[in-house]
């Protein structure tokens, strides 16, 4: 590159450039000062007189990920275009959702636990781990959905292995020679080998991929088993969560926060439908075209806790269902409802997902849960 | 063109246009920056937008060798870095015993002619550092999403020092770091460090007139108003949630296997009959059948007017 081809580099005040990124932080997005500094540069290189190419400076140097666009886009038109927006647009994101049952009793109400007439909670005081195994999750009250939370956390939650492509050295004799190993060690009998060396095929963990229903009649499941996935998820175990409701939403990332409290909070967040409805073969539909067929459910344990009560089309649930079961490892459908008395899969999403699914089992208390990971390990 | 790179994203876009690549602005300007900053580029996008283009043409208009390294599952050092020719090698060790040299010279010196370059087996990445162009190479890591993370994280390495050591020589420095070019179809999050080490830019489904135009440049034989049907017909696919929307490397395909056909206007025979160049699955097909193609055509040649 020939210098006198060259622009003059533009001075870019780094006010500009770190008031941006503040502003892009206090978002939620996480901006690591190399980025900072690419985007620094970047601005030197095409200069502020033109205001897309400070656009694309930005978002080839500042995002890493497309569902962060949008938010770009509105931070870029504030920032740079000076429009007040935040209020308006971004609440949403930025709001507090107190969830009542998932993070556990704040300070002051474990207090008045404590002062409570003995009389009043005596059913609940007695709460030892061994009566939590039983117990079902919606019937648990707070200080007990806190003691679960801490069992849950203590149990490993893996795939099963599966045989991996990439090759181990080996002390068997295989069908995979290792040359290098060969060769080097024949070095020392003069280039004779004598002893040939093997690799064999390493194991890899199976992906697991949980699907958690959170409609009104799911919500207390869904909440207690976000907190037994989320220990995973820190460990990089391969687990990937999705929430199922009137929408899809992908909260993977958000339960990557080793502190967990913020990361249950980021996740709640990031849900817009707690509660809501639920349009099972649908959002199905969503994860299977957006996730699951391009690779997150290949050769994967796929895990769905719902109680199958569909609102939409049965036929969709059937198709669904169907596509999921050709490029997953497994499905595990764990219905809380399966424990109670006299339980037929009748609820019509239930019915029609039923033949597609590999293992069906309950998902009410702590104990099937251990149930669930052994299964997943196996 | 290789010695003079463009001072503005215009003139990436205008020298990728000469060879057939239609970049968006945004496009242009992160691969401008790519250039410029010396950084690598990490592309990611949907299946057929144009990722593994990029890279091609690239090539082309700077007029330099592209070197490419598909990733897959199991990918590992061997494929990806370096291997040692182990038949030579075994041939190098019995001449030196059948001739009696391995005895006089000793270990030592066998083992330094064994590890020596020439018996060194040069991979994708290990070509793209040892070059020794003026013009530097343009190396393409393609689906870098379908590798192991434990790959993600020796190109991490790789990517941040244009260097890499070899154990039994030495370290391999770039003199000129190559123009790299990473992809992803996104089937699973690769690793942020990964990223940000990149230049990140999600490709985007081209808008209808810059499709119209990419169909004109990749397939010259169509007419301009047979393109726009083709690309109004292709939005109006892309919008009824098949598992696998078309990309413009399908569109492509569509316009040329419509080409073939002699077709000079879209009509439902000719659609019927090159369905499997734009759809993929079985039954994305039948869903387009069922919503009916003459609906379909009927709004695509109402959208061209």
């Amino acid at each position: 590159m020939s210098v006198e081809t060259r622009k003059k580099p533009t001075e870019v005040p780094e006010l500009l450039t770190v008031g941006f990124v503040t502003l892009l932080r206090s978002l939620g997005l996480t901006i690591p000062i190399g980025s900072v500094i690419a985007f620094q540069e970047s601005l030197r290189e095409l200069g502020l007189e033109n205001r897309k190419s400070v656009y694309w400076a930005g978002r080839t140097t500042l995002i890493t990920d497309p569902e962060n666009i949008s938010l770009y886009d509105q931070a870029f038109i504030g920032f740079w275009e000076g429009q007040a927006f935040i209020e308006q647009d971004l609440s949403p994101l930025i709001q507090t959702v107190t969830l009542a049952i998932d993070d556990g009793p704040s300070l002051d109400e474990t207090a008045n636990d404590e002062e409570r007439p003995e009389g009043e909670v005596i059913n609940l005081r007695y709460s030892t781990s061994e009566v939590l195994q039983q117990k079902d999750f919606a019937l648990y009250n707070l200080r007990e959905l806190e003691e679960a939370h801490v069992l849950m956390q203590a149990m490993l939650l893996i795939g099963g292995s599966r045989s991996s492509r990439r090759k181990l050295p080996s002390g068997k004799k295989t069908q995979y020679p290792d040359l290098r190993r060969t060769i080097r060690r024949s070095l020392r009998t003069n280039g004779e080998p004598i002893r040939q060396d093997f690799l064999e095929r390493g194991k890899r963990l199976r992906r697991v991929v949980f699907l958690l229903d959170i409609s009104g009649s799911m919500e207390t499941y869904a909440r207690a088993l976000v907190r037994f996935v989320q220990a995973a998820v820190v460990g990089r175990r391969q687990v990937e969560v999705f929430t199922l409701g009137t929408r899809l939403t992908r909260i993977t990332r958000e339960l990557s926060s080793r502190d967990l409290d913020r990361a249950i909070d980021a996740a709640a967040n990031s849900v817009q439908d707690w509660s809501g409805g639920t349009r099972l073969g649908e959002t199905l539909r969503i994860f299977n075209n957006d996730w699951g067929q391009r690779g997150i459910a290949r050769g994967a344990s796929v895990v769905i806790l719902s109680d199958g009560w569909d609102r939409g089309d049965a036929s969709i649930m059937s198709e669904e269902m169907g596509r999921l079961q050709k490029v997953s490892h497994q499905i595990v459908w764990v219905n809380p409802l399966k424990a109670s008395p006299g339980y037929e899969p009748l609820a019509q999403g239930m019915a029609a997902a039923l033949p597609y699914v590999d293992r069906f089992i309950e998902g009410h208390n702590m104990e099937s849960l251990t149930n669930l990971a052994a299964l997943l390990s196996e | 063109m290789a010695s003079e790179l463009p001072n503005k994203p215009e003139g990436v876009a205008k020298g990728l246009a000469d060879f057939g690549y239609l970049a968006s602005e945004g496009l242009a300007t992160a691969i401008f920056l790519s250039l410029s900053l010396k950084r690598p580029l990490f592309l990611e996008g949907d299946p057929g937008v144009g990722k593994t283009e990029v890279a091609k043409t690239l090539a082309k208009w700077l007029d330099t060798e592209l070197i490419r390294l598909q990733c897959y599952e199991g990918l590992d050092i061997a494929q990806a870095l370096y291997e040692w020719d182990y038949t030579r090698q075994l041939l190098h060790l019995r001449a030196a015993e059948a001739s009696g040299r391995a005895m006089e010279v000793g270990e030592k010196v066998l083992e330094d002619e064994m590890y020596h370059e020439r018996f060194l087996v040069k991979r994708p990445l290990l070509q793209a550092i040892s070059h020794s162009n003026e013009t530097p190479p343009v190396l393409l890591i393609d689906e870098i999403d379908r590798a192991d993370d434990e790959f993600e994280a020796f190109l991490l390495e790789m990517l941040s020092e244009y260097s890499v050591t070899i154990p039994e020589i030495g370290p391999f420095e770039a003199r000129i770091p190559p123009v790299v070019i990473v992809t992803s179809n996104r089937t699973r999050d690769v690793h942020d460090a990964l990223k940000r080490r990149c230049l990140y830019h999600w490709v985007e489904h081209p808008g209808f007139d810059r499709e119209v135009m990419i169909i004109r440049s990749r397939v010259p034989e169509v007419s301009e108003n047979f393109a726009k049907q083709v690309a109004a017909a292709v939005e109006l696919v892309r919008d009824l949630g098949l598992y696998k929307p078309p990309g413009v490397a399908e569109s492509i395909d569509w316009a040329i296997a419509l080409g073939r056909l002699g077709s000079k206007e879209l009509d439902e025979s000719s659609i019927l009959g090159t369905m499997g160049a734009l759809l993929k699955y079985r039954e994305d097909q039948i869903r387009v059948k069922d919503h009916g193609i003459q609906e379909l055509l009927d709004k695509a040649l109402a959208r061209v007017g």
